[in-house]
């Protein structure tokens, strides 16, 4: 298969891009890691006059940390940051990171690219959007900060402006007595989830929660953060009855639709389960144990 | 083809030979290999990012070559199944395969040796469980895995020898 007929420009810069961007029009797209784009061309769902390369500029496959502030460049990997001794410092960026698809798509596909693409199956959205996570948008009129929960607005649709990029995406690292995971089902390692749940906790004595973030993937038409679920623990003493009410408010929150994948019945129900596995092993990395998850097949 | 798309002018290095190529930019890195360097060991199966049966090495990195331009393999070094043996001597890896019956129709055998060299470069001693990460991106329809896992865990203990 092969896309349509397609001009080709391999940008200097992500200046240089931006400028690109402007001047190509609307049937321009960026090319970062090409794992959603391409097959969307080659299928013909997406119609591509002028695809500017970013994979030649150089410099922008990074992830570095500065106090408690980590830093992803526009092309950083999957797989980069699976292999990276950060992501086994804060373990739920692993559990995304080591999960998503299988090497060969990891090898290539961004973490810039996923947000920017804003596919409500993604994984990347709703594992960051329970960390303090923001957009570095960089376009004509220069850069701008967007709070990843305002810049997918919805369904492959973001903030970005016709000629806008993402430059880098910046997450606070989590304190201390923090614990998070992220779990996906999926049929097979190459397929977006059925459903995915991330929660990510910080403690405070006796097991209190003093802080929660969870969000919901592949269940609605953007990354849902359930915010009543994360009400239910914030404040309150982590048991088996707090993460169960957090379940269900996650239920509630989904926004499933009937497909191939599942009834919408079925994707509700896997939240709650999803959401209550995700909260137990977030408590348990909270205390300091290692644990292994990610993405679960069905 | 429009008249007014540009081709792109290419070096790559592929199996450690270089060449020197004009492309259309929708071409495709399978194609490139095997129509424009007649290199048909990688295969297209799925054309869709699912089955790996088309999976090369790009510098070092396993890829499935029906989701990469060929322009985005511009300078870079470029692994096919036909590179891995050396001077009439099949890799470990191949000869692994044949003696544990790691194939029956061998179409998705080429992607299985590329995606099993990138772990065996990365990670010379692989537990079971790291090996089935490896190769969950490349399908077998024969549905040969467990001969597939023998073969790659042999092949594992053979270059770590």
């Amino acid at each position: 298969m092969y896309p349509r007929p397609f001009h080709y420009h391999r940008a200097g810069s992500l200046q240089e891009a931006v400028t690109m961007l402007g001047q190509a029009g609307d049937e321009a797209r960026l090319l970062a890691g090409g794992q959603s784009l391409i097959p969307l061309m080659k299928l013909r769902l997406a119609s591509v006059a002028h695809l500017i390369d970013l994979n030649f500029i150089g410099g922008l496959s990074y992830t570095k940390e500065e106090d408690g502030v980590i830093r992803f460049g526009a092309l950083t990997r999957h797989a980069e940051i699976e292999e990276s001794a950060l992501a086994q410092e804060v373990p739920i960026l692993y559990d995304c990171a080591a999960g998503i698809a299988d090497i060969q798509v990891r090898n290539r596909g961004t973490l810039g690219g996923s947000l920017a693409e804003a596919d409500p199956s993604g994984d990347w959205a709703p594992c960051l959007l329970t960390l303090s996570t923001d957009v570095i948008c960089l376009g004509p009129q220069g850069e701008r900060t967007v709070p990843l929960a305002e810049f997918i607005t919805d369904a492959y649709t973001t903030v970005l402006g016709p000629a806008e990029l993402v430059r880098e995406v910046v997450v606070r690292r989590p304190p201390p007595k923090s614990g998070g995971a992220y779990l996906a089902l999926k049929r097979a390692a190459p397929v977006y989830a059925t459903a995915s749940a991330a929660v990510q906790f910080t403690l405070a004595d006796h097991d209190t929660c003093l802080d929660a973030g969870i969000a919901l993937g592949a269940i609605g038409l953007t990354p849902i953060k359930a915010t009543a679920a994360e009400a239910e623990l914030r404040g309150k003493q982590v048991t088996d009855k707090t993460f169960e009410a957090a379940a269900e408010a996650a239920m509630a929150a989904a926004d499933p639709q009937s497909d191939k994948r599942g009834s919408a019945a079925y994707k509700r129900a896997l939240v709650g389960v999803l959401v209550r596995r995700a909260a137990e092993i977030a408590l348990r990395r909270a205390r300091g144990e290692k644990m292994e998850a990610g993405h679960i097949y069905a | 083809m429009p008249e007014d798309i540009q081709l792109v002018r290419l070096s790559v290095t592929v199996n450690g030979k270089r060449h020197t190529l004009e492309v259309e930019p929708r071409l495709l890195l399978v194609e490139l290999l095997r129509n424009g360097l007649n290199l048909t060991g990688t295969h297209v199966g799925c054309d869709t990012t699912y089955c790996g049966a088309c999976t090369v090495l790009l510098n070092g990195a396993a890829v499935k070559s029906c989701t990469v331009f060929g322009v985005q393999a511009d300078g870079a070094e470029v692994l096919t199944v036909e590179g891995l043996e050396k001077e009439g001597k099949l890799h470990p890896l191949q000869e692994a395969f044949a003696e544990h019956h790691g194939l029956q129709c061998g179409y998705c055998t080429p992607g299985m040796l590329m995606s099993s060299l990138q772990l065996l470069s990365k990670n010379p001693r692989p537990t079971q469980k790291e090996i089935r990460k490896a190769i969950s991106g490349n399908c077998c329809r024969c549905t040969g895995y467990q001969n597939i896992l023998k073969a790659i865990r042999a092949a594992a203990e053979e270059m770590a020898s």
